[in-house]
């Protein structure tokens, strides 16, 4: 067990936040920090793993700087990464609704949203360059939606009382990549950048310096398709592989989604920070059977005309269990429309953690509305009464049409009428695990406690506390990308100008591929029974079980033993069927798997530290009489830190970086009123 | 819960490498149900296969859910399988008949060359969109984004060419192996914009170039691209893209 009782306490000074108030801050760092000038700029490379909004967006815009950057995908093209299944919208404070929006505004519906968890100071960087991001998307030719009159259009999102969401139609994830990738495209061409495609990070290099300081200063990764490693050296080495959603098995990321990268880094001394805080997103298409592979979201702007509900009775429950009704046979009288009910101020848009437990709350009390009573419903019966079908066909034909082709049922479809009330066919919804707040820990300048080892994107913790709030994600990778590291890195690159480009003939990446070579070969003599999927599924259950949507301690004990066990399972018994030559699609799997059992323990350890309940992480203890998250402001006011021990049978050590907060009062939740 | 087992045979090529000869291997009886995908059918077929001790069929494949454009294949003669408008994750096993034999190959193009089994190399399309599918300007030089306004019609429109996923289904459909729907789609976009408007001869010469180079074949109208192309992209966007041609050509 991690011992809980003498904690280390993390310096203050060691998050570099720099002086002044809050609003002050970016001005000031960008102000005093130090700059790299242009003639010694090409003398300096860059590492940047992953081609995601974050990868892309830091790729290209170093190298229009003039760094020469070596960028890293394992997909067959940058263009593929997982920000790409994006939907619905990115946020800014540019208050083009006129409807009271503001920097400080956005800095705080942020901070708020997130449970009062996250780094001030970062959040208020995040909200002060949004609307840089809007501008810079719309120069790439970045097609967002827009009014008759020409000027971009709106939509509101949950946890935020303005319209404030940017977006391209259910696409925007989409349509902000290929932005990004076609800045990263004019590099490439102008030879800026390198690009590898089918390439996975597998160990981070360090090097000491002349003055005994490890630094990051390569990466071995392999060749996906030759099945070789291959060595590539640089003056720092920037990660933007998202997160680790896909430790639970099931979850809404892509297939090829890893933490392999995050966990290279944080086994060479990289602290992993808040990995407890997982995000669940109310509304995917619940789960339909044994084989599925993956979960698809639903967009969360479903619930701007949205309404979700289960029945009143439990009599109607049963009966739409048992398939004996179907949700349009139930009439307006016997709805509970609970999100409405519980939190009138915020109805139906209430952040996401508060969505989804309130819908676990119903299906757990015996209301849940399919097969399995792991499901609600989401209608638009009102919506298309009040709007015509048209109007919402407009706004959500694709993602009807999406959900027709997975279940087989339109839900803009006219189903019965009673009373004078038309009633069209609902969706039904259930949570998914979607987002991972939790990540590798950054200062300020988003370097990691390794030096010269930056995180951007979903794979740092730095912006969304305990929840993300929707259409925040984007928001944070291009900020990361376009407007901070490109400043920040210069202040860690500026001292490295007269170090010369670094040779991959060295002691250290020796080891570092002989270690790469080493481990593959462990995993092809284990010579057992059991697949890579049958072990990562029941990976998959302990987490979701145990480690999911509400958490207890005697749960994560469990949850952690179980894990020591599949850690045994998954050495003694693997197999892995053809050889280390060329492409070996099962071999890279199983290299993956072994890393999201290391995670999902961190997760289990960091879930049973932190006693008390805030967004995405509750703990059943830790709740009010009706049920909402109970913070522990006193005792839990940290960022938890864990620092590897050497060795993944040991339990990690937790260092805590105590939060600061000047600018905002730290107060219950409230989306009730 | 229900569980309707349906029995499908899987016809698949198998090709060990880019240079080795390949050849159909059929698979019978692989047992799934209607609601399952057809990729999850081919991780219950690769799971059985594992259980033997083979290799299982290598296919790419990522965010399961449409917007990737990594997944591939050619099902029984159709790009991304019988289903419009869809890409071969968003195919459910309701589209085939229980007892059915699916055969599944990989793109055809001699510009897709195969890497293993079903799995191709599409590095020429990025090729392309490197060659100019870009408005070329830096990073934090740009001004207020409403003091560009656009109509909402050319917004929608360059959106709908935007819409490309990249997945090579119109390379693999056409009977000349053309991109020129791909590459349509994105100059297309920027051109609709003003934001393209200043180095739209510059890009059309370059892309289509580019294009050429790397052996694609040209458009005879067939129309077959649009047809089977998963994000329908529109077939007016290869006409727009050559007028633009011919009138940057001329110009040069």
């Amino acid at each position: 067990m991690a011992n809980l009782d003498n904690v280390k306490i993390m310096n203050p000074a060691d998050s570099k936040i720099p002086e002044g108030p809050i609003a002050e801050k970016w001005t000031n760092y960008k102000a005093h920090q130090k700059l790299v000038n242009p003639a010694n700029k090409r003398k300096l490379d860059v590492i940047v793993v992953g081609t995601g909004l974050a990868g892309a967006s830091a790729a290209s815009t170093l190298a229009e700087l003039g760094f020469n950057v070596l960028n890293f995908c394992i997909q067959d093209s940058p263009r593929r990464a997982h920000s790409i299944a994006a939907q619905g919208g990115i946020n800014a404070a540019k208050n083009y609704q006129n409807d009271g929006d503001s920097v400080y505004r956005l800095f705080y519906d942020t901070v708020k949203g997130g449970d009062y968890r996250a780094r001030e100071a970062n959040v208020y960087r995040l909200a002060e360059v949004a609307n840089n991001i809007i501008d810079q998307c719309v120069a790439q030719g970045v097609p967002f939606a827009r009014e008759y009159g020409g000027l971009l259009a709106n939509r509101s999102f949950g946890g935020a009382q303005v319209s404030r969401t940017f977006y391209a139609k259910g696409q925007t994830g989409q349509q902000l990549l290929l932005g990004a990738y076609s800045s990263l495209n004019r590099q490439i061409q102008l030879g800026k950048v390198k690009s590898y495609n089918r390439y996975e990070m597998h160990e981070l290099v360090l090097i000491k310096d002349k003055d005994g300081v490890e630094r990051a200063r390569g990466i071995i990764a392999k060749n996906l398709v030759t099945g070789k490693f291959e060595r590539f050296a640089a003056h720092a080495v920037v990660i933007a592989t998202g997160g680790y959603g896909n430790t639970y098995f099931l979850s809404t990321n892509a297939m090829g989604c890893n933490c392999s990268a995050a966990m290279a880094c944080y086994r060479k001394g990289a602290y992993f920070a808040n990995p407890a805080f997982v995000q669940i997103h109310p509304t995917c298409i619940p789960v339909h059977g044994d084989k599925q592979s993956k979960l698809t979201l639903m967009s969360e702007s479903l619930r701007n005309d949205g309404r979700i509900w289960v029945p009143k009775n439990i009599e109607d429950a049963v009966k739409l269990q048992k398939g004996q009704i179907k949700g349009s046979d139930i009439p307006e009288e016997d709805r509970d429309y609970y999100l409405e009910r519980r939190y009138p101020a915020f109805g139906n848009l209430v952040p996401r953690d508060v969505a989804s437990r309130a819908a676990k709350e119903r299906c757990d009390a015996g209301f849940g509305v399919n097969n399995t009573g792991l499901a609600v419903f989401l209608d638009f019966s009102e919506a298309i009464n009040r709007l015509g079908i048209d109007v919402v066909r407009q706004r959500y034909g694709n993602l009807f049409d999406m959900y027709e082709e997975i279940t087989d049922v339109n839900p803009g479809e006219f189903a019965n009428e009673k009373n004078g009330v038309k009633y069209y066919n609902p969706m039904m919804i259930f949570p998914a695990i979607h987002y991972t707040m939790g990540g590798i820990w950054v200062d300020y300048e988003l370097q990691t406690s390794v030096k010269g080892l930056f995180a951007i994107g979903e794979c740092n913790f730095s912006d969304h506390g305990a929840n993300r709030l929707g259409a925040s994600a984007l928001m944070q990778g291009l900020a990361d990308g376009y407007f901070v590291l490109p400043y920040t890195i210069q202040n860690y690159l500026s001292d490295q100008i007269t170090v010369p480009h670094f040779q991959t003939n060295t002691p250290e990446f020796d080891a570092a591929e002989a270690k790469c070579i080493a481990d593959e070969e462990k995993l092809m003599n284990i010579k057992g029974t059991r697949s890579v999927d049958s072990i990562h599924k029941e990976l998959g259950h302990i987490m979701w079980e145990y480690v999911g949507m509400a958490r207890d301690k005697e749960g994560l004990e469990l949850a952690i033993s179980k894990l020591k066990d599949l850690r045994k399972t998954f050495e003694k018994d693997l197999f892995v069927p053809g050889t280390m030559d060329g492409m070996n699609i099962e071999l890279d799997k199983a290299f993956r798997l072994n890393d999201f059992i290391t995670m999902g323990e961190l997760i289990a350890y960091d879930a049973l530290s932190r006693n008390e309940s805030c967004g995405g992480h509750f703990r059943t203890e830790y709740q009010t009489e009706e049920g909402e998250a109970k913070r522990d402001d006193q005792n839990c006011f940290y960022v938890s830190c864990w620092e590897y021990e050497g060795s993944d049978d040991k339990a990690p050590e937790l260092i805590k970086e105590p939060l600061h907060y000047e600018a905002i009062k730290v107060q219950t939740r409230n989306y009730k009123s | 819960m229900e569980e309707n087992i349906m029995k499908v045979n899987l016809r698949v090529w198998r090709q060990a490498g880019p240079k080795a000869q390949g050849a159909f291997v059929t698979y019978n009886n692989v047992e799934t149900t209607p609601d399952t995908s057809f990729l999850e059918t081919l991780d219950i077929l690769n799971e059985t296969l594992i259980e033997k001790g083979e290799e299982p069929i290598v296919f790419d494949h990522d965010c399961r859910e449409g917007i990737c454009g990594m997944c591939s294949l050619y099902i029984n003669g159709h790009p991304h399988g019988p289903a419009t408008g869809a890409t071969t994750c968003q195919l459910y096993m309701r589209r085939f008949a229980n007892g059915e034999t699916i055969t599944v190959e990989p793109w055809r193009s001699a510009a897709f060359p195969v890497i293993k089994d079903l799995m191709v190399d599409r590095n020429a399309f990025d090729k392309i969109q490197q060659a100019g599918g870009y408005v070329s300007f830096n990073c934090g030089g740009a001004q207020d984004a409403n003091n560009l306004p656009i109509s909402k019609v050319k917004a929608d429109e360059a959106m709908d060419s935007a819409s490309c996923i990249g997945c090579g289904a119109c390379v693999a459909a056409c009977k000349n192996g053309s991109a020129m729907l791909f590459v349509s789609a994105k100059i297309s976009q920027l051109a609709l914009l003003p934001q393209g408007e200043v180095e739209k001869d510059r890009r059309v010469r370059a892309m289509v170039a580019k294009m050429d180079e790397l052996g694609f074949g040209n458009c005879t109208n067939t129309g077959a691209c649009a047809a089977e192309c998963p994000k329908n992209i529109k077939l007016a966007n290869i006409g727009r893209m050559n007028r633009m041609f011919i009138a940057a050509k001329c110009k040069e």
